[in-house]
């Protein structure tokens, strides 16, 4: 595959990998956070954590949005198909989702009709296919994937379709990122940014982790030459007492970003006054609604939910695992309670989850590890 | 007297995922069905039972295949309730000697259909040289039944040279996998058409006796396991091996077969080709001095070119699946959680 | 956060905003719409989500990050040379 083999050459990675050891200051310890689900996601299915010394720590930020939606929202959702008797369609990563009464999934069992759908536009499509069904669109997901929604309901309000709307649960990152650097407990180096999400917004938001908070944020691509690059950069401009947003991912990610997507998002959404992230609590300005001009394509204008906040059991600590403060599998459910068969938490469900990505690809590593050394070195920054 | 185990099935209703292969099927099967039915003739859970009935060592298996569509590029499901069964029978290196196909009909499904796939039915059998000798034939509601379900029950004779046991399985010893993986899976995801997705794969339904034939003459003695990996994949199978053996498997990620479109449609929609299920594979486990000549007796079958020894059993990780990529990246490899979703994260 | 693949354009599709990609001999149709004042043209490489080319995938930024991957680690040979392999 074009673009994406190159950047698993084991030659250049085991290389680049040698460079980290080189740049890294004896004695140091160091801890990056990769802000995006999608690293966390490679990080563990490449097993890069393999590769790097013992003394970087990544720690998996908030940039999973199935992560970062809380319980309510996810009954909202189910409430419009259950209550409503609409056609809820959703990407297949909110299927296992627990909502109170169970993910969507169990209640496709009990004879919901949601339907798991690739895009955005199959849910148009569905709509019009349709006409005589109430079909919503449960929008979730960063400023990557804010853009195909928001061209979706353009092409739904310029082709009349009547019977189509959006749930939004779209979220932004910058907002999430400055509450991690404003919680007293960060104690992060540097950034692994976001790559796909710059596509979008590009590299000029990130500039005030460097200039108000000092820390370095390199952009970067998912592949594992990608990320180790990314690591690479960020050592470098700790190496030179330099704090900078750099693009490693120069290839996809242009530096102004993407103003078409940028245009249509202005246009069909509004930013919410605040809005509530699992683990993170309310947080102003982060998250997108859809916009006064497009009314009649909003489905919490057009039915009525339920909206009860439900919060999260008391021994779940998803919040201090999303703040990065604890490792995935420190949490007291961790592989008991709560495992991918039977999430407590959304971290345990999507792929991207640091919990999930724990245990999929890491715990019982993780854990041979601690049995062969009995008392392990905590890692005290 | 056959006294009923205990019964740790806690799900409160059957989902999908109960029949996808993966974890929850494992825990409908252990936890409900095994200790309720289980009785001295019900041995490990593999795909086929083998009884000893007088001098002969007889296996028998059952399968219930529900498929949609019922036709996709490579097959059909009346193809796919043959082939599922003798590859069942194969895997317990059994010949088989009869089978016996119940179909559960939709009531509104063209005689056409029905023709057809009773018409790959005979042909599939035919071609295995087994006779179908008897059945039954029930019809439900319409929207009941996808069009149709197919039963099929195989009885077949081992071969006295195998001498397959999980407990023989060692450390050291290698994994072979017969080719390319996911293409049934993938290729029936595609053919719903839900996903508007356009590629030219078929599905690998086909009969994998004659390897089974060619590996008992070469390395009966150290063939000590075989799997078809059908729902749950590569994945699932070798993750049971590793639970019941309590050893490792450590697999070669590049050694893995895999067509470029089963891959580009895996990184599309963010799916394991691990986790995909194949109709026309499996895996065996072979003791490390037969290795060779059993990959090469595979490779030289028509159909098994492409084959390779993908790994090899360890002591660690203990119960687990671990893959190690050519950079020396490592992953642990879970069975499959519920059914494959496409993800967009 | 956000699972996206490099595809190439093969051909425009009738309608306006879309375009057939191909990934590995798997393809769909997407729509371009976020890139069309690029110009875009058959052979292009875009990166696909959600069934949208969201950016296109720049070929001479792909060989200079390996290139300067390629230096690096050469750099790294020259250093280790230098400093008589210490960190062996
Ligand atoms: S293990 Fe479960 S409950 Fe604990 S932090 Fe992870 S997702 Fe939340």
């Amino acid at each position: 595959m074009k673009y994406v083999d190159e950047f698993r050459d084991p030659q250049l990675i085991r290389r680049t990998a040698d460079e980290i050891r080189r740049l890294m200051e004896p004695g140091r310890h160091y801890r990056f956070m990769e802000v995006c689900g999608g690293h966390t996601h490679a990080i563990y299915r490449f097993g890069l954590e393999d590769l790097l010394p013992d003394s970087i720590e990544l720690v998996h930020g908030p940039g999973c949005p199935v992560c970062v939606l809380p319980m309510g929202r996810v009954d909202d959702g189910l409430a419009l198909a259950v209550e409503h008797g609409a056609i809820v369609t959703a990407f297949g990563d909110m299927m296992r989702v627990p909502g109170r009464r169970g993910s969507p999934l169990e209640h496709i069992a009990r004879g919901a009709d949601i339907r798991m759908v690739y895009s955005p536009l199959d849910a148009l499509k569905l709509a019009c296919d349709n006409p005589d069904r109430q079909v919503v669109f449960f929008a979730i997901g960063f400023e990557t994937t804010a853009p195909s929604t928001a061209l979706t309901l353009r092409r739904a309000r310029s082709l009349g379709v009547p019977n189509l709307t959006v749930f939004s649960n779209h979220v932004t990152i910058i907002p999430a990122i400055r509450a991690i650097l404003d919680s007293p407990d960060m104690r992060i180096d540097g950034f692994i940014g976001p790559g796909h999400v710059s596509t979008v917004i590009g590299c000029r938001p990130y500039e005030f982790v460097a200039r108000d908070y000092g820390r370095p944020i390199v952009v970067s691509g998912f592949e594992p030459l990608d990320v180790l690059q990314g690591i690479v950069m960020i050592l470098r401009q700790l190496r030179e007492g330099r704090a900078e947003v750099e693009n490693q991912y120069a290839r996809v990610v242009p530096w102004e970003g993407n103003l078409p997507a940028l245009q249509a998002m202005a246009e069909t959404f509004e930013l919410r006054p605040y809005f509530e992230w699992r683990g993170l609590g309310f947080i102003s300005q982060s998250a997108l609604g859809v916009s006064a001009a497009y009314a009649d394509f909003d489905a919490e204008r057009r039915f009525e939910l339920p909206g009860v906040r439900v919060t999260d059991p008391k021994a779940a600590q998803c919040g201090e695992v999303l703040k990065g403060v604890l490792k995935p599998h420190r949490c007291k459910l961790f592989g008991r309670e709560c495992t991918p068969e039977h999430p407590v938490g959304a971290l345990m469900v999507s792929s991207e989850g640091a919990c999930a990505a724990y245990y999929n690809f890491a715990h019982r590593r993780a854990r041979l590890e601690e049995d062969a050394a009995p008392a392990p070195a905590a890692a005290a920054g | 007297m056959r006294s009923a185990g205990a019964v740790r099935f806690r799900d409160p209703q059957i989902e999908m995922a109960h029949g996808a292969g993966g974890k929850a099927s494992r825990r409908l099967v252990e936890g409900l069905i095994a200790p309720l039915l289980g009785g001295p003739l019900l041995g490990p859970l593999m795909d086929a039972a083998v009884l000893e009935l007088g001098a002969e060592r007889v296996a028998l298996t059952a399968d219930a295949f529900v498929v949609r569509p019922l036709r996709f590029p490579g097959g059909s499901i009346g193809e796919l309730a043959v082939n599922g069964t003798l590859n069942d029978l194969a895997m317990a290196a059994a010949r088989p000697a009869a089978l016996v196909v119940t179909l559960v009909l939709e009531a509104g499904l063209a005689a056409s259909v029905l023709e057809a796939e009773v018409r790959a039915i005979a042909a599939a059998a035919e071609r295995a040289g087994v006779g179908v000798v008897g059945g039954d034939t029930k019809v439900v509601e319409h929207g009941k039944a996808d069009g149709m379900y197919i039963t099929t029950t195989g009885l077949g004779i081992v071969d006295p040279r195998a001498r397959l046991s999980p407990a023989a399985v060692r450390p050291g010893d290698r994994v072979l996998l017969s080719g390319p993986i996911g293409d049934h899976g993938i290729t029936i995801l595609l053919a719903r058409g839900e996903l508007d997705f356009e590629a030219s794969l078929c599905s690998d339904t086909r009969p994998v006796l004659p390897f089974v034939e060619r590996l008992l003459d070469v390395a009966a003695d150290g063939l000590r396991w075989m799997r078809d990996p059908t729902r749950g994949g590569v994945a699932s199978a070798l993750n049971e091996l590793a639970v019941d053996t309590r050893l490792g498997v450590g697999l070669l990620e590049e050694m893995i077969p895999l067509r470029d479109q089963v891959r580009g449609a895996c990184e599309l929609l963010g799916l394991d080709p691990l986790h995909i299920a194949n109709e026309g594979q499996f895996l065996a486990v072979l003791a490390p001095e037969v290795a060779d000549a059993a990959l090469a007796a595979v490779r030289a079958t028509p159909g098994g070119e492409a084959a390779a020894l993908i790994g090899e059993i360890r002591t660690e990780p203990a119960g687990a699946v671990l893959s190690t990529a050519p950079y020396g990246g490592a992953r642990i490899v879970d069975m499959l959680v519920g059914d494959p979703l496409p993800r967009i994260c | 956060m956000c699972l996206a693949i490099p595809g190439r354009i093969v051909e425009f599709a009738a309608e306006p905003s879309f375009a057939v990609v191909d990934v590995t001999g798997v393809r769909r149709k997407v729509n371009v719409d976020l890139l069309r004042p690029d110009g875009l043209a058959v052979d292009d490489w875009v990166l696909i989500h959600v069934g949208f080319a969201m950016s296109r995938i720049s070929a001479e930024q792909a060989e200079e990050q390996l290139r300067l991957l390629t230096m690096l680690g050469e750099a790294t040979l020259a250093a280790e040379e230098v400093e008589g392999y210490q960190f062996e």
